[in-house]
């Protein structure tokens, strides 16, 4: 048991931090949910992807290094507490593009990783419908067969998706088997946003950014050439990157380290007493998660697989976020709800509990898969 | 980078789960809680034949973890913190036979062979005195008055082991309440099913299991580097998730929990003393704040 480095996992640590120390803007960037702020994100993925450290763990032909799971977590460490901008990039490098190494064709892969691993076309994410958060499988949104044409013919309503106000091209699930069973029948499609047929309407959020648009679909046209997986087996392809959202893959501890020791810098200007306590725990709980992602990956790295584990991994960040930023916001006192840097990740952390599965679904995983206990009959369905 | 137990920790936590598993602990805790330290004694011997007694001085913080752990699952009667972390680092030898140190009060006083209690940073010989009741009533604590000064090594060392065996402790009686927990609420059957197929059950054992979860690297991470900062952080976070999984193993358990009779009062009686054992979670996270400001 240990939890040492190799003298090669030092070095790439090294020249992370090298690079980044010497690149990163010094000034924030403009939030990437503005129209100038998304264009300054894009050219800082471009500035990363130059030097190959955009996507560190793809293989060289894409822009990567071929870092390891190790060196990956290494990575994101250095990246958060560089202070480093946000990843206008994530959904596309983070959620899509595992799925697009497994179930993607090898010409699927020379078309959309380069492009994602530069920053150059930035993805959104379409999952959700109006009438399908969590039951996400009851999504209503069609996919109708053209063999004329050689595709598919949308048609319906996405929400809630993430950078879709400002994104390039989006990914989701459409119906294309109406006879079939609620999980079968279900399709992953890519598809640009300025299709014809496809209209976006900005949603702003909590914080008055539109960070999420709803998408609506009509008779939107899509070759084969951008279906990801087989027709009808979409919901087995999407759920490998369901476990990626929740698991390492979004939220590395270096995030949280890195939002922990600024919480120790604020404490040291405003000292307060009554708060010491909670700056104590959201420094153990990301101390926790910095050691227990070290157990994940000790796990991955012989094989094993993170399960149902990412549910406990996802509820833990998340309440961390909040609790973290709860506790900066009452060291600030009167200055809490003027606008800041911790106000805006204040905002930021409310969404965690809810976006990539709520913490009551995946604390209904956990209860079921990991503690063994009986499913809730489920209501009656269509 | 391989951050689980190797192989033959693995197997030195198996071979305790049996030996425990068959002992039949509880009887051996509920005897020794009524005086009778009879079967608590041959376990103790049984034990330190397992070389639970020379760990400290003979292998690494890792294994006092595992070895402590499979006593807190088991609620292992007798001064085991202080007789197999403490005293063989303040000693800086094994002990033999069963020995206390007062901290403030000597746990077992009555049948240790030998008590001590530090004075000013030194260690004494002590002589035991009023006895009190605890909350578990597995724990007989006594006042103590220090006797001669005794050689001794690192005291703040000692003291640190002792925490760690402590958390692990918490970490062992936390997952068997939860595992107590779940089995009951999967038998339970209310309004014509079982309790926990209810959310309001699950969502609260989801809790537990997250936090002993996140309790259980802070542990292994301290154990492969002791600082005060790191045992601290172990500590407060298994008596966070004991004490948590204790008051939700009670709740979902019901009345039948709340009995003296069902062994779940055991575990539930011993997280609480064990919580405020060895350092309160307040006087912990004072010390990691301290140590955080003078980095």
């Amino acid at each position: 048991m240990d939890l040492e480095l190799s003298e090669s996992e030092l070095a790439f640590q090294a020249e992370a931090r090298a690079w980044l120390a010497a690149n990163v803007p010094a000034e924030p960037l403009p939030s990437l949910d503005t129209a100038e702020g998304f264009v300054l994100h894009q050219a800082w993925e471009a500035k990363l992807a130059a030097e190959r450290w955009s996507v560190v763990s793809w293989p060289k032909e894409y822009h990567g290094r071929e870092a390891s799971l190790v060196e990956w977590i290494i990575f994101e460490e250095e990246y958060y507490r560089a202070g480093a901008p946000l990843r206008v990039s994530q959904n596309g490098i983070f959620l899509l593009a595992p799925i697009i190494f497994e179930h993607g064709t090898p010409e699927q892969q020379d078309r959309f990783l380069p492009s994602m691993a530069t920053g150059e076309r930035v993805w959104a994410q379409c999952w959700s419908e109006p009438e399908a958060g969590s039951d996400l499988a009851s999504l209503k949104s069609t996919a109708r067969r053209d063999d004329e044409r050689g595709g598919w013919v949308l048609n319906g309503q996405k929400i809630w998706c993430s950078r879709a106000a400002l994104a390039q091209w989006g990914f989701g699930l459409f119906r294309s088997d109406p006879e079939a069973q609620k999980h079968a029948g279900l399709t992953y499609f890519l598809f640009p946003l300025d299709a014809e047929g496809v209209t976006v309407r900005p949603i702003a959020q909590l914080d008055g950014e539109e960070g999420f648009a709803e998408v609506f679909f009509d008779d939107v046209f899509v070759p084969d050439a951008d279906v990801l997986g087989a027709p009808g087996d979409g919901w087995r392809v999407a759920m490998s990157t369901a476990g990626n959202e929740r698991g390492l893959s979004l939220r590395s501890p270096g995030r949280f380290t890195a939002a922990a020791d600024r919480l120790l810098d604020l404490y040291d200007e405003k000292p307060d007493p009554r708060v010491a306590d909670r700056v104590v725990d959201a420094w153990l709980k990301a101390e926790a998660y910095r050691l227990y992602t070290w157990g994940t990956v000790t796990r991955l790295k012989d094989g094993g697989d993170i399960g149902a584990a990412g549910s406990v991994n996802k509820v833990w960040w998340s309440e961390l976020d909040v609790a973290l930023h709860e506790t900066a916001l009452d060291l600030l006192g009167p200055d809490a709800e003027l606008e800041s840097r911790w106000l805006d990740g204040y905002t930021f952390s409310l969404s965690g509990p809810i976006y990539a599965g709520t913490n009551e679904i995946q604390r209904n995983i956990i209860a079921e898969r990991i503690l063994g206990l009986p499913r809730e009959p489920k209501g009656v369905q269509k | 980078m391989k951050f689980e137990l190797t192989t033959d920790q693995q197997d030195f936590a198996a071979s305790l789960e049996s030996l425990l598993a068959a002992a039949d602990c509880v009887a051996a805790a509920r005897s020794w809680a009524e005086g009778d330290h009879a079967a608590g004694l041959r376990l103790w011997e049984r034990l330190a034949e397992q070389g639970l007694t020379m760990l400290a001085t003979e292998a690494s913080p890792v294994e006092v973890c595992v070895a402590f752990e499979a006593l807190g699952r088991h609620a292992v009667p007798g001064p085991w913190v202080e007789a197999a972390a403490y005293l063989p680092v303040a000693l800086g030898a094994e002990v033999e036979g069963v020995a206390t140190v007062a901290m403030p009060r000597a746990l077992d006083a009555d049948v240790a062979d030998a008590v001590y209690a530090v004075v000013d940073g030194t260690l004494h010989s002590a002589t035991a005195g009023t006895a009190h009741t605890s909350v578990d009533r597995s724990r007989h604590l006594f006042d103590v008055t220090p006797g001669e000064a005794v050689a001794h090594g690192d005291l703040a060392a000692a003291y640190d082991l002792a925490v760690l065996a402590t958390a692990a402790q918490l970490l062992g009686a936390g997952e068997r309440v939860l595992a107590d927990a779940v089995t009951y609420v999967k038998q339970r059957k209310q309004f014509g099913r079982e309790i926990g197929s209810y959310q309001a059950i699950k969502h609260k054992l989801a809790d537990v299991r997250i936090a002993l979860d996140f309790a259980r690297p802070l542990v292994h991470g301290a154990a492969l580097d002791p600082t005060r900062r790191a045992v601290s952080a172990a500590k407060v976070a298994c008596a966070d998730a004991a004490y948590l999984a204790s008051r939700t193993g009670l709740q979902v358990h019901g009345a039948i929990g709340y009995t003296q009779e069902f062994d779940l009062s055991v575990w539930i009686t011993k997280i609480r003393a064990l919580v405020t054992a060895w350092g309160t979670p307040g006087e912990h996270r004072a010390r990691i704040l301290e140590t955080l400001r003078s980095a």
